[in-house]
């Protein structure tokens, strides 16, 4: 548990000298807590409670690296149990199975796709991050080659899938030096699985066969000195992977349960043949506490809505997302379009611009920066005011892209038009619709003449 | 090495509402969704199939092509709903009344809502155009015609929930009382309602929903907090069950609708739809919602299998 603020102050000199910058050791104990300060502010503060509260402060969750270079991806290190409380730290990694059972063609096409799967969206590059590469023939020099190729079409991590410690070492020849995941240490080959890993310092999934034997392999993983830790509670239905995942969490976060104070790793693509049923799983578990997620589908059209359920779910409760402040052109504007502002609240961009998209009237949408905050907020807190909307509207060089000079204003801050027609001293402000759904109807009416 | 799991036990409930003849009932848990480890679901979350009473023609093939043969005939599509996909209940959506549109009259669509009502076995719900004006008018006459049925009647709003609520009270049905994605907004709307004379236990929460992509967090968050003042600190303004609007929302999305054709880099775009469906509902459904408002046949089936596989003992 972390420690509050009066646990703090009790190990602080309790002198309120000041040097902090706080008035007193309390105030400073208080924002330690919150994570407000760091500890290295207190000038005097002694090594024992430097010790207690490094030990109280070592993250409940470990954070462990994959893979390498550019598609080198964390996980791990999450804090909390509802993602109302704080931001979820490290996105779900998304991982594609393959084979050594599957054809060539096969693993080709699993592997470009699985490669490309990388998409934009409200500013944020969203991604495939690994490929989960089972041996099931049981031969190594097989095994061996088919991470080879692998390991030449992509640079996306990798998680070879054995249980048989030779078979390991063949792989880790093969792609050792790209910090692959290994996949898996059981209560059966800890021992030699381990030395493996710890050999070249690998991230290594240590599987349970349920919560009892997974905290089992795990501390005696931990010690053997491996710290880079990934959890498989073994379970391989739903109702029992769900339970396991706030289970481990609990565990770690709760009652700091040390052998579950790692990341941990499900298996749709196991669980399940049918692909909607797969879909749904890995949402559950992206949402329920999963931090990769193992799915059998490559295409984009499974990988990309569960890219932006991650995105959904590991956004900042506290910040909204925003969307690129410019002007937008939905359908294909020419010079007798509408010209419409709003903010840059992604969700006021997604439904305003939706809602254009259904008109079929082909306008420019200016979105002006109101820091992510929709209408009626933005111009309560001043950043969707008359004097930022003319800067955008005359920096933007839309007065060159249409003939007219009429501009759009959301209904909801009628009351600037007055003044917006002050600054923007060639353009007409037009007071449009309180709400989206009424967009629509107001463009099929509108006219630049 | 011996694991146990930390249970948070609770001695508040989320209320019971009855549905249709009562032989039905939605909400009753004293748990987070499926934490099925530290308490109960006495009642299994319902999946409520829509139903349009406007023959939608805009819709994209994904999800027009399997509904085709029902599209123009809400009988028909509520009776194929319950008999071929297993739906708890109907939820008729009465778009034809939008005054923006065809702008049927009241006493139309509550003869459409007492037809679909009469036609099936299951409860129904009855949305309106969600025109304010307009809703009021629209399920008084369908609160009427639907008299004795015990239908869900909303969404009743802020700004019409004196007409609903009053419908609904005077006819002895259920409410939908939808707020804007606000815990505290949801509660004031419920107290209103109760000061109506409306029963607190006959209202189920709408908080709006944000599909996958649009504001889905929101919603998620919104029915976590909702669930956790409801159990945990027993608040008794949070403790209707909660309902999401997962077919609508998830249909609206450009990802779910747009063709392969221009977006090649979104996939099959017959897939695309169904799999934005099921991760919006499946997502709600971990997050709270007790009643789910679903669309495609396929989606439908596959969110049921996953309430089956959680609620099985």
């Amino acid at each position: 548990m972390a420690l509050s603020g009066l646990d703090i102050f009790k190990l602080l000199p309790k002198t309120n000298c000041g040097e902090c910058k706080l008035p007193t050791c309390l105030a400073f104990a208080m924002k330690l807590a919150g994570g407000q300060a760091k500890l290295e502010e207190c000038p005097h503060v002694s090594d024992e409670a430097k010790a207690a509260l490094a030990d109280a402060a070592a993250p409940p969750i470990a954070e462990v690296i994959i893979g390498q270079g550019a598609k080198e991806f964390k996980t791990g290190a999450e804090l909390v149990l509802f993602r109302h409380e704080k931001r979820f730290v490290n996105p779900t990694g998304m991982a594609v199975l393959i084979s050594d059972a599957m054809s060539d063609d096969e693993v080709k096409a699993k592997v470009e796709q699985a490669d490309k799967d990388a998409w934009e969206r409200v500013g944020q590059h969203l991604e495939v991050k690994m490929l989960a590469v089972k041996c099931e023939s049981g031969d190594a020099g097989k095994f061996k080659d088919l991470l080879t190729k692998v390991n030449g079409m992509t640079e996306l991590a990798l998680m070879p899938m054995t249980e048989d410690p030779e078979v390991m070492k063949a792989a880790v020849e093969a792609v050792g030096d790209k910090n692959p995941l290994l996949y898996c240490a059981t209560a059966a080959n800890l021992e030699a699985m381990g030395a493996i890993a710890k050999e070249k310092n690998l991230p290594l999934v240590v599987r349970g066969d349920g919560l009892d034997s997974l905290a089992e392999v795990s501390e005696k993983a931990t010690g053997m000195e491996l710290k880079n830790l990934v959890l498989d509670p073994g379970t391989r239905n739903l109702k029992e992977t769900l339970e396991a995942l706030i289970a481990i969490r609990r565990g770690a976060l709760n009652s700091k349960f040390k052998p579950f104070g790692f990341p941990t790793i499900a298996f749709p693509c196991e669980e399940t043949d049918d692909v909607y049923f797969e879909g749904a799983l890995s949402g559950i578990y992206i949402a329920k506490y999963a931090d990769i997620v193992v799915t059998s589908e490559a295409d984009a059209w499974m990988q990309y809505p569960l890219q932006v359920e991650i995105q959904n779910i590991y956004t900042d409760p506290q910040k909204p997302m925003a969307v690129d402040a410019k002007f937008y052109e939905i359908g294909t504007p020419g010079p007798d379009s509408p010209v419409l502002v709003t903010t840059n609240f992604s969700l006021t961009y997604f439904i305003v611009s939706g809602e254009i998209e259904a008109s079929k009237v082909d306008s420019w949408l200016g979105i002006v920066d109101s820091e992510g905050q929709s209408v009626l907020t933005a111009w309560a807190a001043g950043k969707f005011v008359p004097d930022i909307i003319a800067k955008f509207i005359n920096t933007s060089g839309i007065a060159d892209k249409v003939n007219h000079r009429k501009l759009v204003i959301p209904g909801y801050v009628a009351q600037i038009s007055g003044e917006l027609d002050e600054e923007l001293t060639n353009w007409e402000v037009l007071i449009g619709p309180r709400e989206a759904a009424d967009i629509s109807a107001y463009l099929r009416n509108w006219s630049a003449s | 090495m011996a694991f146990e799991i930390p249970k948070e036990t609770s001695e508040s409930r989320i209320r019971e509402v009855p549905l249709g003849d009562g032989s039905v009932k939605v909400g009753g848990e004293n748990v987070l969704p499926f934490y099925l480890f530290e308490g109960e679901m006495p009642n299994r979350p319902l999946i409520a199939v829509e139903v349009y009473d406007d023959n939608p023609t805009e819709w994209p093939a994904a999800v027009a092509e399997p509904l085709k043969d029902v599209l123009a005939d809400p009988v028909a599509w509520a009776k194929k709903a319950q008999d071929e996909w297993g739906a708890d209940l109907i939820a008729l959506r009465l778009k034809s009344t939008d005054p923006k549109g065809d702008d049927n009259t009241p006493e139309e669509a509550a003869k459409t809502a007492k037809a679909v009502a009469e036609a099936v076995g299951i409860p129904v719900m009855v949305y309106g155009s969600e025109d304010v004006e307009k809703d009021g008018e629209v399920l008084k006459a369908v609160a009427a015609a639907g008299e004795g049925k015990n239908l869900i009647l909303g969404p009743a709003l802020e700004d019409n929930y004196k007409t609903i609520g009053a419908a609904a009270l005077g006819y002895k049905h259920t409410v939908a009382a939808k707020t804007p994605i606000d815990v505290n907004l949801a509660k004031q709307l419920n107290i209103l309602l109760s000061n109506l004379g409306v029963d607190v236990g006959t209202i189920v929460a709408d908080p709006t929903t944000g599909a996958l992509g649009y504001g889905l967090e929101y919603t998620y968050s919104v029915m976590e907090r909702f669930k956790i003042a409801a159990l945990r600190q027993d608040d008794a303004m949070t403790q209707m069950p909660l309902l999401a609007d997962a077919g609508i929302e998830s249909w609206k999305a450009k990802e779910a609708k747009a063709p392969a054709a221009d977006e090649p880099q979104w996939g099959d775009e017959m897939k695309r739809g169904v799999i934005w469906e099921i991760l919006t509902a499946t997502t709600l459904l971990i997050a709270g919602a007790d009643i789910l408002l679903m669309r495609h046949p396929d989606a439908i089936r596959t969110v049921r299998k996953v309430i089956d596989t959680l609620i099985a003992q």
